[in-house]
């Protein structure tokens, strides 16, 4: 059974929907001028069968997190249709969800509940969830003295300890030491094992190839390439090259 | 947060203070007795409907990594807004009970009503909340509307004149305004020992649950485009 399924999927955003003020509503109104779209996805479609793992991969501003969000139901899509079997944990944004001033076991607590733990639930698994951040001591101090490092783990430790059915994760896996990357490899590898998906936005291909068995490549919102992971990845690469390479033999010569 | 309870008793008592030496030195009423007493039974709903339905209305705003970031079910964060502010109702609550008792009203029967008028106050607040955070996502001065209208909503409520001033062909519209029939309400109860009148019985818990459906009505269907708009 397909686990995620988006069929002929678009996204638009209007451009100016940062004018937010009555002034501007008002102006609007009374101007009646056309807004103009922006394409963020353009009929994107796949499946992400049961136990597969996707790489998703693309240049910044590709729509890799407007596909994320969608999936996790953060937003609507424009056109198409989105199907979504489980439950959904998702890593998208380093911090989303926590609160600087309450200590990182508070925040263990309430983040378990906002991926849909019971009460009951998140007690039982809070002692697994401190153990693997590997926080130690420091999980009683307040959120807002962690690193990067240290709260990128905590965010993975619950994420991955809820038991999702889908994980999730939007480039965050790279602000983990080696330590605590290997250990999230090895946790991700087991999900895996129990049948469950792993959906994974990076530019770090090498850590893509490791975990996922399928790409799919996203360039302004459509999809480029799709097939297995090691196809994307070395298409993603050689253009990614390409490009790297061409502007190099155009430039001017210009006098040292 | 001790110094936030201090601030929840602070400011009614010193509004409590300036309106008692204002009201009875300026504009002198005799009729009302216990005017501490009863400029509090107003202040008290008064400040917590301020407060509870400004940060209410800013609060999926304020709260945007999570609205924008978490998929929880949104409706949540302008009602738990609205809830967290019930802890300064409650010691304000605190604070007007001993006032009552302090000024030898004494405890009765009819206070068994209480419980029930505050639950709809607060039933109503998160139906206003709900309608007004949702907007405050597309047009982000409504923080201001609020405010203003919250300002005139100090004179629109009786709070430093009795209910049975106001002229009898604007008593109805009056009554239509849950707060303003809370307050008169209260003033039944604590001041004069007597159940809420029936009018208000039927029309606070009616407005109010007409309003939180209205909230959650309207919530829902704006709630769709958040994540454009954040």
């Amino acid at each position: 059974m397909a686990v995620l399924e988006f069929e002929g999927v678009s996204k638009y955003f209007s451009r100016h929907a940062g004018q937010m003020l009555l002034r501007d509503r008002l102006r609007n109104l009374l101007t009646q001028t056309p807004r103009e779209r922006f394409c963020a996805l353009r009929n994107v479609s796949f499946t992400v069968e049961h136990g597969e793992s996707l790489a998703i991969v693309g240049h910044n501003g590709a729509g890799k997190s407007t596909l994320l969000n969608i999936a996790t139901s953060l937003c609507l899509p424009s056109e198409g249709r989105v199907a979504v079997n489980g439950r959904v944990a998702a890593l998208l944004e380093l911090g989303s969800g926590f609160h600087l001033d309450l200590t990182g076991k508070e925040n263990v607590r309430i983040n378990s509940a906002m991926l849909g733990l019971s009460r009951k639930q998140a007690d039982e698994r809070f002692e697994e969830i401190v153990d693997f951040s590997g926080l130690g001591d420091v999980i009683a101090e307040p959120l807002r003295t962690y690193s990067t490092g240290m709260m990128m783990r905590l965010a993975f430790s619950v994420a991955v300890n809820v038991d999702p059915d889908i994980l999730i994760i939007d480039e965050v896996i790279g602000v983990g030491d080696q330590d605590f990357f290997l250990k999230c490899f090895q946790k991700i590898v087991d999900f895996r094992r129990a049948g469950k998906t792993l959906i994974c936005v990076s530019h770090a291909l090498g850590i893509l190839e490791t975990l996922c068995d399928r790409g799919l490549w996203l360039d302004h919102g459509t999809v480029q390439a799709a097939g297995t992971a090691q196809q994307v990845l070395d298409a993603y690469a050689a253009s990614a090259a390409a490009l790297v390479a061409a502007p190099a033999t155009a430039l001017p010569m210009v006098a040292p | 947060m001790s110094l936030g309870i201090l601030w929840s008793l602070l400011n009614p008592l010193v509004m409590m203070g300036v309106m008692t030496f204002i009201f009875s030195t300026f504009f002198n009423n005799p009729t009302i007795k216990n005017f501490p007493v009863f400029v509090l039974c107003g202040l008290v709903p008064f400040n917590f409907f301020t407060i509870a339905w400004v940060t209410g209305t800013t609060s999926v705003i304020d709260s945007c990594n999570m609205v924008k970031r978490v998929p929880i079910p949104r409706e949540v964060v302008p009602v738990a807004a609205v809830l967290s502010s019930c802890l300064h109702l409650g010691i304000q609550i605190l604070l007007l009970l001993s006032a009552v008792l302090i000024f030898g009203l004494g405890a009765n029967i009819q206070w068994l009503w209480l419980p029930l008028l505050w639950l709809f106050e607060v039933v109503f607040v998160c139906g206003l909340a709900l309608v007004t955070s949702a907007i405050n996502v597309y047009i982000r001065d409504m923080r201001y509307v609020v405010e203003s209208v919250n300002t005139v909503m100090f004179w629109l409520v009786p709070i430093c004149y009795p209910f049975a001033m106001i002229p009898e062909k604007y008593k109805p519209i009056y009554e239509i305004n849950p707060i303003a029939s809370l307050v008169n309400a209260l003033r039944y109860v604590l001041l004069e020992a007597k159940a809420p009148p029936t009018s208000t019985l039927i029309r606070l818990p009616a407005v109010s649950l007409f309003m939180l459906a209205v909230g959650l009505v309207v919530f829902r269907r704006m709630k769709h485009s958040f994540y454009e708009h954040i």
